[in-house]
């Protein structure tokens, strides 16, 4: 995970839930194309016919809330989103963005200090956000290292399936 | 060191020493997905390799969500589900048995005190009502759990919230969570889990503590847990299918927040648009019409709820422009419910009463909303769109306020329907 990601800054509120990310109505399946067409409908219905891949989401507090559909992370990822920065996430999307292979950061100062449509470029290996429209420079909260770790690995699968060899043995 | 219930719990299980903060990796006692996380997370096991679950008695699918099947894609969905639990050997009720998952797998005795139970269900919490560290997650974290029969949980901080008082009959479960949840706000208790007390928790029925350790969740918190007393021992040994060990916080534990709720002087709540968070009294907003009530959902569709609605139906029409849709939330509750000649009571005052499912909840089926309509549910979540067209509206409410509404046709204090006979005779 050392690429670094750019795009455009879209930025929203607090509380941006599930429900919002993926409606319920979509959920009728879990094929990662058909959730991606629907991201953010139901807060944005601009969102997934301007968006760009590589895009960049921006929330505020608890980003994330609501149910635990994987859809969520799943959908924004097959939209194209290279990320998620927001100033916290809800703890079942974070647990679900990491298992799906969406990166997200944690930056109050990232999202206090971006605006919509800020070209945004992000350091995965340090945590270091660039805003390169403003010439800002912003720092993510660093995973504890169990979560690294898992990261590292390359997700909870690699690592499961790892364990299950282990118990094997 | 003093620990908190949740600490306790996770301790208990992990042979570690789980203080505040560590990653520890638990013993999960119980796992389960519905109809819409099933499908991923089997696939996600496939990709781990995992050929068996780790123990099919442990483990269940229910299919809830859009059953009976709403549609051929959700069809699919539920046969997958089903041929892989059948498959497994693993725990399977078919519609016509199930019911809403958090209301079903207590009512089995699948969810027992102490113990540490998954969900690939926000909602899932809703076990914390029977003293277990029940927490939703993911589908593939779910399916990590399903393959090893442990999972990685962070040691939360705990706010020890007391509800103090005797509340007055018109006060139900619903309104104390709406309470809690309007002083802590929608991400209060992010990462942190609720721990229950106070004088009033005591005279609660399992039925209030299971609504109220629902919607932990929409204050941000992992668990909502209560501690075990006599009421909690006595619904849990009447159905366990295994062995427990009921945990218990040490006095003196060190509490993230302390959260004190009079329940004497609450009034009748509702939780306007679009936040589960944004609590006021429902005579407050008794200008607002109503299209449409739903009593159902793992919130409130148990017996004790739709025997209040009933209470308030009785001998009473639903208003001439509003649809009341009741979904008793498991067979147990239905069948009691038939017997108690509720269903008959709902019927005849004009309402749709519907089999066991979330049905319009999480905007499924069985009563969608159209732009511009508003909803009184008994439910969890009024955000944008959750029933519906994003331009509806949605009030969640206790079964009072719901039904007294469906009478009225505004969003209405029971105490504006009820005589104060009815009133005095609400709970027993
Ligand atoms: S009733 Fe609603 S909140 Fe409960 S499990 Fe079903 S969809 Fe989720």
């Amino acid at each position: 995970m050392s690429e670094k990601l750019r795009g455009r800054a879209w930025v929203y509120g607090n509380d941006v839930d599930t429900d919002v990310i993926i409606p319920a109505r979509y959920l009728v399946t879990s094929d990662p194309e058909e959730l991606g067409r629907h991201c953010m409908e139901d807060l944005d219905s601009e969102f997934i016919k301007k968006m760009k891949p590589g895009d960049v989401v921006v929330g505020g507090e608890n980003f994330g809330c609501g149910s635990s559909r994987e859809h969520a992370p799943l959908a924004l990822k097959s939209a194209g989103v290279s990320c998620v920065i927001a100033a916290s996430f809800a703890r079942i999307f974070f647990r679900n963005a990491i298992n799906v292979g969406l990166p997200i950061f944690e930056s109050s100062e990232a999202v206090n200090g971006i605006s919509a449509g800020d070209e945004v470029e992000v350091d995965p290996s340090t945590g270091i956000i660039r805003n390169l429209s403003k010439g800002e420079t912003y720092r993510a909260t660093s995973y504890p290292p169990f979560l690294q770790h898992l990261i590292e690995v390359g997700g909870l699968v690699p690592y499961v399936r790892e364990r299950l060899k282990e118990k094997e043995v | 060191m003093k620990r908190t219930l949740a600490s306790a719990i996770i301790a208990s299980h992990s042979g570690e020493s789980a203080k505040e903060g560590d990653i520890c990796n638990v013993k999960v006692d119980f796992a389960f997905a519905n109809d819409i996380t099933a499908p991923p997370a089997i696939k996600a096991l496939k990709e781990m390799g995992a050929s068996r679950v780790f123990d099919p008695k442990r483990c269940a699918v229910l299919p809830d969500h859009f059953t009976p099947n709403k549609d051929i894609a959700s069809a699919q969905q539920v046969k997958l589900s089903r041929v892989f639990a059948k498959e497994q050997g693993m725990l399977y009720w078919e519609v016509g048995r199930v019911g809403v998952e958090h209301a079903f797998l207590p009512e089995q005795g699948q969810i027992l005190p102490g113990e540490i139970v998954l969900g690939a269900d926000s909602h899932t919490c809703t076990g914390g009502a029977l003293g277990a560290f029940a927490t939703g997650m993911g589908s593939t974290d779910l399916a990590a759990a399903w393959a090893l029969g442990e999972t990685w949980l962070r040691v939360p901080p705990t706010i020890k919230v007391n509800f103090e008082g005797t509340p007055p009959p018109w006060i139900v479960g619903k309104d104390l969570i709406l309470a809690l949840l309007g002083i802590v706000g929608t991400q209060g208790a992010r990462y942190q889990a609720f721990e229950f007390h106070g004088a009033a928790v005591k005279a609660l029925t399992m039925d209030d503590r299971f609504t109220i350790s629902n919607m932990a969740v929409e204050g941000g918190a992992k668990a909502g847990i209560f501690v075990p007393d006599e009421t909690m021992l006595k619904y849990a040994k009447e159905r366990a299918v295994r062995p427990f060990n009921p945990v218990y916080p040490d006095e003196g534990a060190n509490y993230a927040r302390k959260v004190d709720i009079d329940t004497s002087v609450l009034k009748p709540l509702v939780a306007a648009p679009s936040s589960p968070a944004n609590a006021r009294p429902a005579e407050e907003c008794s200008d607002v019409k109503i299209d449409q009530v739903f009593i159902g959902s793992c919130t409130n569709g148990r017996l004790t709820d739709i025997e209040m609605a009933a209470k308030v139906l009785k001998g009473r029409s639903v208003h001439d422009d509003v649809r009341l849709i009741v979904i008793p939330a498991s067979y147990e509750v239905y069948n009691a419910a038939l017997e108690r000649g509720h269903i008959a009571t709902f019927v005849k005052a004009g309402a749709v009463v519907c089999t066991p499912s979330c049905g319009p909840c999480l905007g499924g089926h069985l009563g969608i909303l159209a732009e511009g309509e508003v909803c009184v549910s008994t439910s969890n979540r009024n955000f944008v769109g959750r029933m519906g067209h994003p331009k509806s509206a949605l009030y969640l409410a206790g079964p009072l306020v719901a039904a007294a509404s469906a009478v009225t046709g505004r969003v209405t204090d029971p105490r504006e329907v009820l005589s104060s006979d009815e009133l005095q005779s609400l709970k027993g």
